[in-house]
């Protein structure tokens, strides 16, 4: 692989891994080698087991759940029902709609509905299928494109619409001499994160609960868990467990207000580990997609009007849907110049798995249809594939379809260029099995193959949009340690495995010129680091990060400029020492902090955004923008619908790489992702049931199935954000898909309106 | 649950003829997948893991009596020349670390009809060797062996010893489908030996239809073709349109299903594509070698 660093100018040779630099993340090796203790190795001596009794019906009401002989089993030392939540018994991200535990009604397949603890985890599986819950089975609503109709069992009050996003611009009647035109579905994704949903709850002596889980966000966790729990955040503390991976699909509750349910009715710890079938029940999943576009252009290619109407399916619970229809409509477009705009974008509720936040969220399947339809535009006007994104694709200045402008560094056509213009990989190696289409299944000796190039280009929002308060705290703190400076950071912000705490690291010593950075354990005893999502960590919390040793900076220099009797603008932190502004070392940060230690805590926002006109859509909705371009090159067997990805070479801009291994780590992990969708990964659902709840068959990309990659990295910085810093997590996810379907459909000759892709859509078969 | 660990086949035998409600286990790939999901609890395991006459294999007069225990990565690395078509599935199985620890006892055990092992036993016209302590050793036809969807031919107080698959006297193909181009399970997949000394053709067919199944008309077809067109002998050219004709013989000989990994219709597709290159691939070979 190679890995070029656009702009940089930092060298990474120096060993203090300051920002710029690529210091080894504290996590790696344990990882590597196994020792990483996930939120499934917590233990504690006195535990017991909770385990969820889910609803095996799409659509049903509970007519009575009879536990008695559940508690009849030897080691069961409780059962828990909708009855025993001590609050509100409803929980949810954005709206709370979800109970904690299905009362009346249940409303997709694997909905919780009863708890039990155990000293077992055998033990307690066996006393749940004890619990008797007598169901009286309801019509569900399995098709969301029926989900509106006046017809459609309501699967919550008034109605099965969760949002309907309407936007205009310019004449949204307009007419243009090229009309190109498409339908588009996409499939159910999982993050299918290697750590299924694990939690330990710890009965505290003050009658409150301490619960070590893997999340996204600790802080919108406890608000939920507080109404549930019916107790005050002081009582309901979170820490932060080893993650193993999250991609949205940690965002929602799960094992939270159960395990701590548990262990307040009991006085015991409660541990609650999900297998990795349960798991597939226990989140939420990417939404489902049903795209009808349309491109109205001149002659020439450049864009007149735009119109889509997308659907999407929420499923049972609201979770992010809202969120997800403002992003498949604000930004479903793509990164293009369109001057009249009719979209709606829908999110609906059925009796399908609930759907939520999944990397990329709500561009990833907007993608695909804005992206097949400008393939579709280059070959009516006789165009090829960049040249047409080049002509339409936004620059600094523009403006976007909700109207805001795009006021900082937006550079579609140069990305496109640079994976254009990146060397083509090799013909096929013949004589290597694996490197053909089928690999080590020996199902072509080159027979039936044909190669084929796509191209495809994507913008995201970084950061919460359309008004939303996003804002993450930083406490850090600056003392002597065994006649070391040493630097605390505290945050609340989850590390996922994304490399948050390098990042933090990384701030501290640039800022406070010191070489140990200890980050203090994430829990809830400092303020909110907002969600690990919308690729916003780096920016918002690493914010946070640089502005609290700010603050600290501020303090120190100032006691130093009182005693050295030097104006505190002309001294800087290096190397544990006050120094002058041409170096000179004048004082040892001992001296000046002696046995104190100097402590600020701050709250970070970015720039404020704004909600839409609920009329037309527009509004300045997003804080940042991210670009990224793929091109994907594919050895196709046609006769037998397989696909080998022999180049997925990529360029994107990161405004400013705090860590060049991490950006290209997420880089090249989203881009697997994104190609993932496209060619096998999908959550198969019939009548409201799950069919492949398994590794077995959801599949996921093989070190066989990735090829490879050229990255480039391109560092504007966006003059808003600190050091300059733009998202990165996201982007890679959105433009690899749609590029890996573009070019299976160059070989293959067929349109392919469906993702993932499968070797009968290939055959026609 | 009971765990019975024996060391050598005598007490194996003696130990599965007193706990029928014992499940055979060796690398557990299979096994340990419904424990864990409970879809079996039985009264007890019966660990063949220790017994050392398993995991041995032996050439015996154009035969390769193979034990039940021998792990796929060691077929791989071991009989690759005596059994091409059995060392070309066993590279598709799973993971490494999956062929490490699966046998082909426990596919045969298993008898599901996605068994990579499968095809190429039935291509090659292997012999399974089945044995009780009451009644000794038996010997059945792998094409009997299967007897329906995870179902076997083999008695409650019976074990698998060994498969015994000839010496590939010709060349062998095995091609399986799945979405993924490593660790997936079979879409369908296909095996072919070709047997010069007997002018005959030994066909596989995986994941389409309730049992692991020959092809016998495809068979008989290509062989009556090869002999009426003097190829045998000549080596000559495989035409085209027998091979295809031959690929459609084998898919109509399938009764595939739809089901969450592919359609009916695909299985049964690919099935005559991936049979018309096999048997062009192994008369290649074939050609090639004279």
């Amino acid at each position: 692989m190679s890995t070029e660093a656009g702009t940089r100018t930092t060298t990474t040779t120096q060993p203090s891994g300051r920002v710029g630099d690529s210091p080894l993340r504290p996590d790696g090796t344990l990882k590597v080698t196994g020792e990483f203790a996930y939120a499934s190795d917590l233990w504690h001596d006195d535990m017991v087991w909770g385990v969820t009794l889910r609803s095996p019906h799409p659509h049903a009401r509970i007519r009575g759940i009879d536990i008695a002989e559940a508690l009849t089993v030897p080691g069961v030392i409780a059962v828990l029902t909708a009855d025993d939540v001590p609050g509100e018994n409803a929980v949810g991200l954005e709206h709370a709609d979800q109970p904690v535990l299905a009362s009346e009604f249940v409303r997709y397949e694997g909905e919780p509905v009863a708890l039990v603890a155990a000293d077992h985890p055998e033990t307690a599986r066996r006393a749940a299928q004890r619990i008797h819950v007598e169901y009286e089975v309801l019509p569900a609503v399995t098709d969301p494109r029926r989900a509106m109709d006046d017809d459609a069992p309501a699967v919550h009050q008034p109605g099965n619409l969760v949002r309907h996003l309407t936007l205009r611009r310019g004449d949204p009647d307009a007419t243009a001499p090229v009309v190109v035109s498409l339908d588009f579905e996409v499939g159910m994704q999982d993050q299918a994160f290697l750590g299924p949903e694990s939690g330990l709850a710890v009965p505290a002596e003050d009658g409150g609960v301490d619960l070590y889980v893997a999340t996204q966000w600790l802080h919108v966790d406890q608000r939920q868990m507080c109404l549930a729990l019916g107790m005050p955040k002081e009582l309901v503390r979170l820490h932060l467990a080893g993650v193993g991976g999250a991609f949205g699909g940690r965002e929602d509750l799960s094992v939270h207000v159960h395990a701590s349910m548990l262990a307040l009715r009991t006085g015991r710890p409660v541990k609650m580990s999900y297998g990795r079938e349960e798991s597939f029940f226990g989140h939420v999943h990417r939404h489902p997609a049903w795209m009808t576009y349309e491109f109205g252009a001149e002659r020439d290619g450049t864009l007149v009007y735009a119109r889509a109407r997308t659907v999407l399916d929420g499923g049972a619970y609201a979770s992010s849907t809202a969120a997800v229809v403002g992003n498949a409509g604000t930004l479903g477009l793509g990164p293009y110049r369109i001057p009249n705009v009719a979209v709606d974008a829908y999110g609906v509720f059925t009796n399908n798995p609930p759907c939520g936040a999944m990397r990329g969220f709500g561009c990833v399947q907007a993608a695909y249809a804005h992206e097949a339809l400008m393939d579709e535009l280059a070959e009516a006007v006789g165009l090829d594939p960049v040249a047409i994104r080049q002509l339409n694709g936004m620059r600094e200045g523009d403006t976007n379809i909700t109207g805001q402008v795009i006021d900082s560094a937006a550079p579609v056509a140069e990305l496109l260029q640079i994976v254009r213009d990146m060397p083509m990989p090799p013909p096929a190696d013949t004589s290597d099995i694996r490197s053909r289409p089928g690999a080590v299944g020996n199902t072509t000796h080159g027979e039936g193959v044909v190669r084929g190039v796509g191209y495809a280009v994507t913008y995201k929002n970084v950061g919460f949009s359309e008004g939303f308060d996003d804002y993450s705290t930083a406490r850090v703190r600056l003392e002597m340690t065994g006649g070391e400076a040493v630097a605390t950071v505290h945050t609340a912000a989850a590390e996922v495995g994304q490399g948050l705490i390098t990042v933090e690291q990384q701030i501290c010593r640039t800022e406070l010129g010191v070489e140990r950075v200890v980050v203090h354990p994430k829990n809830t005893a400092v303020g909110s680091g907002g969600s690990t999502s919308a690729s916003r960590q780096t920016y918002v919390t690493g914010g946070a990060v640089k502005a609290a040793c700010e603050a600290v900076r501020a303090v120190v220099l100032e006691r130093a400029a009182l005693s050295l009797g030097r104006p505190a603008n002309e001294l800087r932190l290096d190397g544990g020492k006050i120094v002058g502004s041409s170096g000179e070392v004048l004082v040892g940060l001992g001296e000046v902090l002696g046995e104190d230690a100097v402590e600020e805590t701050v709250e970070y926002r970015h720039r404020p955004t704004h909600a839409i006109d609920p009329e037309t859509g527009q509004g300045d909705a997003h804080v940042q923008f991210a670009f990224s371009a793929h091109r994907a090159v594919v050895d196709v067997d046609v006769e037998l619908g397989l696909v080998k990805v022999v180049a997925l070479d990529t360029a994107q801009d990161v405004g400013k790489a705090i860590n060049p291994d991490a950006v290209v780590g997420q880089i090249q992990g989203g881009s697997a992702q994104g190609m993932g969708l496209a060619l096998m990964e999908e959550i198969v659902v019939t009548d409201g049931h799950v069919r492949n709840p398994s590794f077995t068959d959801y599949l996921i990309p093989t070190i066989l199935d990735m090829p490879p990659m050229q990255v480039k990295v391109l560092e504007y910085a966006d003059p808003h954000a600190p050091y300059g810093v733009r998202g990165v997590g996201e982007p890679p996810t959105i433009s690899s898909g749609p590029a890996v379907a573009a070019a299976v459909r160059a070989a293959a000759g067929k349109p392919l309106r469906r993702v993932p892709i499968r070797p009968e859509h290939i055959t026609g078969t | 649950m009971d765990f019975l660990q024996p060391t050598s086949w005598t007490d194996a035998l003696a130990a599965r003829a007193e706990r029928p409600d014992a499940v055979a286990i060796a690398g557990g790939t299979d096994v340990m997948v419904d424990l864990n999901f409970d879809r079996r609890r039985p009264g007890a395991l019966l660990d063949l893991g220790r017994v050392p006459e398993l995991r041995e294999w032996a050439a015996e007069d154009g035969w390769v009596r193979l034990g039940a225990g021998v792990p796929y990565s060691r077929i791989i690395e071991e009989l690759a020349i005596q059994l091409p078509g059995l060392a070309m599935a066993s590279r598709t199985v799973g993971s490494p670390q999956i062929r490490i620890r699966a046998t082909v006892g426990g596919n045969l055990g298993s008898a599901s009809p996605a068994g990579d092992a499968h095809p190429p036993l039935l291509a090659a016209g292997a012999v399974v060797e089945v044995q009780s302590a009451a009644r000794g050793a038996r010997r059945i036809p792998a094409e009997e062996f299967y007897t329906g969807v995870k179902r076997n031919a083999l008695a409650p107080d019976e074990l698998i010893a060994a498969v015994l698959v000839p010496t590939a006297a010709g060349p062998q193909q095995f091609c399986k489908v799945g979405t993924r181009n490593a660790m997936v399970i079979a879409v369908s997949a296909f095996a072919c030996a070709l047997h010069p000394d007997r002018k005959t053709v030994g066909t596989g067919i995986g994941s389409a239809a309730p049992t692991p199944r020959r092809a016998p008309d495809a068979e008989d077809f290509l062989a009556g073709e090869l002999q009426a067109a003097g190829l045998w002998d000549s080596r000559g050219r495989l035409p085209e349109e027998l091979a295809r004709a031959f690929g459609e013989r084998v898919a109509a000989a399938a009764s595939p299903i739809d089901d969450v990994r592919g359609s009916a219709a695909y299985r049964r597709h690919s099935l005559s594509v991936m049979a018309r290159r096999a048997v062009t691939w192994a008369w290649n070979d074939l050609r090639e070698a004279a």
